[in-house]
């Protein structure tokens, strides 16, 4: 039962992750997006990480996709003709690709992973505590990393549309 | 009876306590949208809808034309009238996204009915046991993840419509839900802080935040809203702003965009984001009654298990022990606590004036933002001072 769910899942997965990249249509392509990121929060379920299947559709599902549906509705993308890749960053995304697909193949074929420890408890539950722990102990560099780009990032967005803010005044 | 329910399978009984609670909500968010017919024109000084009702009804003495003043049979009425209507489908919209979003509001509304608990019962040891669906420890956290997929049906409306109004409504949704469900999580954080005390697993189920507000003594008693007042009142601003409720109903402020994302709704289509919305009133109203209203405790300080060692002691009759009655009376303890909340909704729509846009946007962010963030750093020094 749980296994096919399971792989119902991953297929489901699959396929929306595929739509997401050849859909023409940005809000399809959205769409399909926010159904995978939904297929992915449902493996997690199966794997028992509850805490990381709703803190996914907490923050991606609902927030993030939302965010691009809003970009795309204000671009208003659709029914433009869209814009042909270059010939340099098709070479440079065929490139991304193959290196992580080896790096998939390489963790699958020779990468292990750590037996789960048993003091974190498993069941109906998050099990909150060990997440905080290892967030505030074992990865607190990276997570203050990733802060820091995105505040760099957010840095960013408000230096750009100043900038624009005051080419619009002065013309 | 119990021994053929226990032998079902439990799928199937799953999903009989699913439809059983859907049961309840949709035709409760029906009844809401003729409360909130009578209650606005209670407001407003004039009868309100009182016409409607079934032929042989009518001979009925006193209980027929009490009914009819009541306007009940509107219900049916309004029920009946967007069944039978004519479903148009403009020519111009998406048809898949345009059938897609009505359903997709119902869905967030309903699932999150799963972790939410509604009533609780007392075994032979005296302990107090919630009525749940599912009892997960993410609880919360569920709650809000699932609810803030409701967005789309907004965005979604709004954007299928392919017209200009709608379109204005769907994106004025998608960055209002985003604003508010910020300070919305940040200001329940507190609650949690407080109930998962250093050295216990950690949780973040509401039935435990109940347990917590039904414990002995004058601080274990206290309802949370005594505790933390101002996360309620985040919290319950935010609520209005997430349900879309005056004086936050940009995506669908008739006096402006017409209708909103649902302009070129009709008929049963319509009537559905009109229900989701007020199946979202309802549970939110349910988290905020577990929350900070104490859940199924009758009065602050007094709670399930006492109320009912009370009863007892003071009838001596053994039924009132009997899980079956202890677990209708806390249902409606908590339905009570709901009615009064939906009332709040409907005293402050038909009161408040509608807000601006940027006045939406800069309470959200330059207002609540920052209060939430004040107060969760205020409660969690002061936790950590009286836990220390």
């Amino acid at each position: 039962m749980s296994a096919l769910l399971f792989n119902l899942f991953a297929l489901f997965t699959v396929i929306c992750a595929v739509g997401t990249v050849v859909n023409k249509n940005a809000v399809n392509a959205a769409m399909c997006f926010l159904l995978c990121l939904v297929g992915v929060a449902g493996l997690f379920v199966q794997l028992d990480a509850y805490l990381l299947a709703f803190l996914l559709l907490l923050v991606y599902a609902g927030a993030v996709v939302a965010l691009f549906l809003f970009i795309i509705m204000l671009l208003d993308v659709q029914g433009k003709q869209s814009i042909s890749f270059k010939s340099f960053s098709t070479v440079a995304a065929a490139l991304a690709a193959g290196l992580l697909l080896v790096g998939i193949c390489s963790f699958a074929t020779r990468g292990h992973l750590d037996a789960p420890n048993p003091n974190y408890g498993s069941g109906v539950g998050a099990a909150l505590k060990p997440y905080a722990y290892q967030l505030f102990t074992t990865y607190l560099l990276p997570v203050q990393v990733m802060g820091f780009l995105l505040l760099a990032a957010m840095l960013g967005v408000i230096v750009l549309s100043r900038k624009l803010d005051a080419v619009e005044g002065t013309s | 009876m119990f021994n053929l329910w226990f032998n079902l399978n439990p799928i199937l009984q799953g999903v009989l306590k699913g439809l059983a609670v859907i049961a309840v909500i949709f035709p409760f968010a029906g009844a809401c949208s003729l409360a909130e017919r009578k209650v606005s024109a209670w407001m407003q000084g004039r009868p309100g809808p009182n016409r409607a009702i079934v032929p042989w009804f009518a001979y009925v003495p006193v209980l027929g034309k009490f009914l009819q003043r009541l306007g009940v049979f509107h219900l049916i009425a309004d029920g009946a009238k967007f069944l039978f209507k004519e479903e148009p489908l403009p020519g111009h919209v998406n048809k898949l996204y345009f059938i897609l979003a009505p359903a997709l509001a119902m869905m967030p509304a309903f699932t999150t009915v799963t972790v939410v608990p509604f009533g609780a019962y007392l075994d032979g040891a005296g302990r107090t046991l919630p009525l749940m669906l599912a009892n997960v420890d993410v609880g919360l956290l569920a709650v809000f993840a699932v609810s803030s997929l409701g967005v789309y049906s907004l965005i979604l409306a709004g954007w299928a419509s392919n017209s200009k109004y709608p379109f204005l409504g769907g994106v004025r949704a998608s960055a209002q839900l985003i604003s508010y469900e910020l300070s919305m999580t940040l200001s329940v954080v507190p609650v949690f802080l407080w109930i998962n005390a250093p050295g216990t697993p950690g949780t973040m189920s509401l039935a435990k935040v109940v347990a917590f507000q039904s414990l002995p003594g004058f601080w274990g008693g206290a309802w949370f809203v005594f505790l933390m007042p101002l996360s309620a009142a985040i919290f319950l601003v935010s609520l209005f702003a997430e349900t879309n409720r005056q004086p936050f109903d940009m995506p669908e402020s008739e006096a402006d965009l017409v209708g909103g994302f649902h302009t070129e709704y009709g008929a049963f289509k319509w009537s559905l984001f009109f229900v989701a919305e007020y199946s979202h009133m309802i549970v939110g109203s349910g988290v905020f009654t577990l929350l900070f209203l104490g859940g199924w405790n009758p009065l602050p300080w007094l709670s399930l298990a006492d109320f009912f060692g009370w009863l007892r002691h003071l009838t001596g009759a053994a039924f009132t022990l009997h899980p079956l009655f202890v677990g209708v009376v806390s249902i409606a303890f908590f339905l009570g606590k709901i009615v009064v909340l939906l009332f709040i909704f409907m005293w402050v729509r038909w009161t408040v004036p509608r807000f601006r846009y940027d006045q939406v946007m800069k309470l959200g962010w330059q207002k609540l933002l920052p209060l939430a963030i004040a107060n969760l750093i205020f409660y969690a020094l002061a936790i950590a001072f009286i836990e220390r």
